[in-house]
């Protein structure tokens, strides 16, 4: 147990705070979900982070990233968030499906698609759920039928994040007669190959963040299959596990955020209802715990150990403790909270889009209701 | 950066937890109670024996001069079986304390003796009658009386092995031993109390999970059904967050900042609201039986009760966190900082 840093880690933290100084935007970026031109400022700043070899810095050199450890990755993570840095447009790639190929994949997939992840010329969106298979992804419907080296696929899928400007989709497949678990496949498609029809459908902020996906006969080559055919829901619950349980959020956004709700506290505290203080610490609190938590976690992690299914206690906090936060920086605003940021005074934070978002995280990457079945089922060992 | 603990660590932890799940049983709870006894002789000579009681005395007391990181895992095994002796404010807290004023105390020897501590941020001292002797505080100062020196006057806790006391004592029978660090038994004691903690949740969550397990309504196990595994589900999750803040305080006590200090007041308040919210929870999955003197559980929650607020109540602890967070940087890159960096 060492809870300092070593003077590398130190000099690897200057290291990112300097590049980001000199090279992040000076004024913040429409949002990516909001508008095709937002989308592509994203991705021209993931351009930027790669010609910084910021891409993603836990991957293979040869694969475009820095071979860096996890330690070094939440340090990374923290100094991006406390420079206020873009939100990252290329999250499904870099963070869920990355870390998937990289365990799963062939040496020639992981070169054929990983440095283009990386550098943001491949926007990644997931396609896993369907209208008939939510909770119960294990009813998807959507097919794969091999035609030679090729997969036909076709199928419905819906509420794909940022899959109305992204290029590719990583997509969750059935062999025809094949039920439940088994006979899965995870499969890579173009958004804009033939057959495939994106319809964009707006989130409760009114962003078209989110699209269903129609595909009709899709032809794809058998190479853009991960793992073997069969295999996919094994290997979606690996990328589920990176999802809830390390990458999708890391806690420097909820410290920036502790932080700045501290700093609207003290704004706001002479006339603001007094009991809201202990939900400022408590936010603190949370933040913090989850901080500890991640080092925790990537310390095992990095002596060798696996996530488990204690990724889902991480998803539960990491979404409960996001909506605490905001609705606390509402109950500080009263009766201004409810103005939208371009009526609202107050200041740079907007609080109640981070409120609508965080309403959002009980809900993807798996409901908490379904998490708490896995924490009851596979940590505590209750019967189904 | 390296936030895991070393095979020497989970050794003594083991050697811990496998000594009380032999001689601190349900049946052994049971027998005290009915002879209305919180200390059992064989078992405090067995936890001596084991050597859990030099863990954090110094060597040049007689101890092994382990950390806190230590003794916390100690200290969560005590919780996980409510263990009805004061390992923790004895060996943990006091003894300490009477080391870094008096090493060479002839207490410090005596192996069966445990000490009581009279800290003034507490009203009452626990085990105050069966101590061979007690700290008690003045100015700033230290003292030490044997229960027979003061006057004790009990003050019955709904914990049926937390014998707490008020004293009355006079300083002219008392041996004067100085100045003494108040502040560090504090954050020792509020550090330990929330290790245990850890420990009082995680078996109120275990007991519940058995007896769903079994337990059948409706023609199924009770844990099949998903209100009953919410209810778990959520304490679990307060203890999986409630253990790193455990770890870390353990870790950043001796720097003695504020950062540290916030840090053990986190871990004090979380721990134990893990252990009050998993109590909770395991009498309602137990029903009825969770409700009867003859089910375990409510020592569970009564410890947990009785930690909650002694040695700090939460408003005493929140304020502390209050000041960390009003008085220090704050951000993502403050997680591990210390004060004296920042000055
Ligand atoms: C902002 C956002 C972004 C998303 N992005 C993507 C994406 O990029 N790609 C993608 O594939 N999907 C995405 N999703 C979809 C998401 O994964 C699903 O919404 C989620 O899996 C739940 O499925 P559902 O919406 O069909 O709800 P349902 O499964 O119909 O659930 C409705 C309610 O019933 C509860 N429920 C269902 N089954 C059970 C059960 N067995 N026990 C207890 N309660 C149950 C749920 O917890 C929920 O509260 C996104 C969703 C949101 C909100």
């Amino acid at each position: 147990m060492d809870l300092t840093y070593t003077p590398e880690q130190q000099a690897f933290r200057a290291e990112v705070r300097a590049w980001l100084e000199a090279h992040g935007p000076s004024e913040p970026l429409e949002h990516y979900d909001a508008t095709r031109e937002g989308f592509e400022a994203h991705r021209t700043w993931e351009k930027t982070l790669k010609s910084g070899d910021w891409g993603m810095v836990t991957w293979p050199k040869e694969y475009g990233g820095r071979g860096l450890d996890l330690i070094q990755w939440l340090i990374f993570e923290e100094e991006y968030a406390r420079a206020g840095a873009p939100g990252r447009v290329s999250q499904n790639g870099i963070f869920l499906l990355g870390p998937t190929l990289i365990e799963f994949g062939t040496h020639e997939q992981k070169q054929r698609f990983l440095p283009k992840m990386a550098s943001g010329e491949e926007i990644w969106a997931q396609a896993w759920s369907e209208p008939q298979a939510g909770s119960d992804l294990a009813g998807v419907r959507a097919t794969c039928v091999q035609d030679g080296d090729d997969y036909i696929l076709s199928g419905h899928k819906i509420w794909s994040s940022r899959a109305v400007f992204a290029d590719w989709a990583f997509g969750l497949f059935r062999t025809p007669g094949t039920e439940r678990h088994k006979g899965l496949s995870l499969i890579f498609f173009p958004l804009n190959a033939p057959g495939v029809t994106v319809n964009a459908i707006k989130k409760i902020n009114g962003h078209v963040g989110f699209a269903e996906i129609f595909l009709e006969n899709v032809r794809v080559p058998a190479f853009n299959r991960l793992g073997d055919e069969g295999q996919g829901w094994h290997i979606c619950m690996a990328t589920a596990g990176f999802e809830r349980g390390l990458m999708l959020r890391s806690p420097a956004r909820y410290q920036v955020a502790a932080r700045k709700l501290a700093q609207l506290w003290e704004a706001n505290k002479e006339t603001a209802d007094p009991a809201l203080e202990a939900d400022v610490v408590r936010a603190h609190m949370n933040a913090d715990a989850y901080a500890l938590n991640i080092y925790q976690t990537a310390s095992r992690l990095m002596a060798g150990a696996k996530i488990g299914p204690e990724a889902s206690t991480n998803k539960i906090f990491w979404s409960e403790l996001d909506i605490h936060l905001t609705q606390t920086a509402l109950a500080i605003l009263g009766p201004t909270a409810e103005l939208t940021q371009e009526a609202s005074a107050a200041g740079p934070v907007d609080w109640i889009d981070d409120y609508i978002f965080a309403l959002a995280g009980p809900i993807y990457a798996g409901s908490n209701e379904i998490q708490r079945n896995i924490i009851a089922e596979r940590m505590l060992g209750l019967p189904r | 950066m390296d936030f895991t603990l070393n095979d020497e660590q989970l050794m003594f932890a083991e050697t811990a937890r496998g000594l009380f799940a032999d001689s601190c049983t349900p049946d052994h709870w049971r027998k005290m109670m009915e002879a209305g006894v919180a200390r059992d002789d064989a078992r405090w000579a067995s936890i001596v024996e084991t050597g859990l009681t030099l863990v954090l005395l110094p060597e040049s007391a007689g101890g092994i001069g382990l950390s806190e990181t230590d003794f916390a895992l100690i200290a969560r095994e005590a919780g996980y079986v409510a263990l009805p002796e004061p390992l923790v404010e004895s060996a943990g807290v006091a003894a300490p304390m009477l080391a870094a004023l008096a090493p060479d105390h002839a207490l410090l020897a005596d192996t069966m003796a445990t000490i009581a501590i009279a800290h003034p941020l507490n009203p009452f001292v626990a085990h105050a009658d069966s101590a061979a002797a007690i700290l008690l505080e003045k100015d700033g100062e230290a003292y030490l009386a044997t229960p027979d020196q003061v006057t004790l006057t009990a003050q019955p806790s709904i914990d049926p092995f937390r014998r707490l006391f008020s004293v009355t004592w006079d300083a002219a029978n008392a041996t004067a031993l100085g100045k003494a660090d108040w502040d560090l038994a504090l954050d020792r004691a509020a550090l330990f109390n929330a290790a245990m903690g850890l420990g009082l949740a995680q078996r109120s969550v275990d007991l519940a999970v058995e007896y769903a397990k079994e337990r059948q309504q409706f023609g199924k196990p009770i844990g099949s059904y998903q209100a009953v595994k919410h209810h778990l589900a959520t304490a679990q999750v307060a203890i999986e967050f409630a253990k790193p803040v455990v770890a870390a305080a353990a870790a950043e006590i001796s720097a003695r900042d504020v950062q540290a200090r916030a840090r053990i007041s986190h871990a004090k308040l979380v721990a134990l609201e893990a252990a009050d919210t998993a109590a909770r929870a395991s009498i309602q999955v137990h029903g009825a039986m969770g409700y009867s003197w003859e089910v375990d559980v409510h020592l569970f929650l009564k410890r947990a009760l009785a930690l909650s607020q002694s040695w700090g109540t939460p408003a005493f602890h929140r304020a502390r966190i209050a000041t960390r967070i009003f008085t220090q940087p704050m951000g993502p890159d403050q997680t591990f900082a210390r004060e004296t960096e920042n000055a």
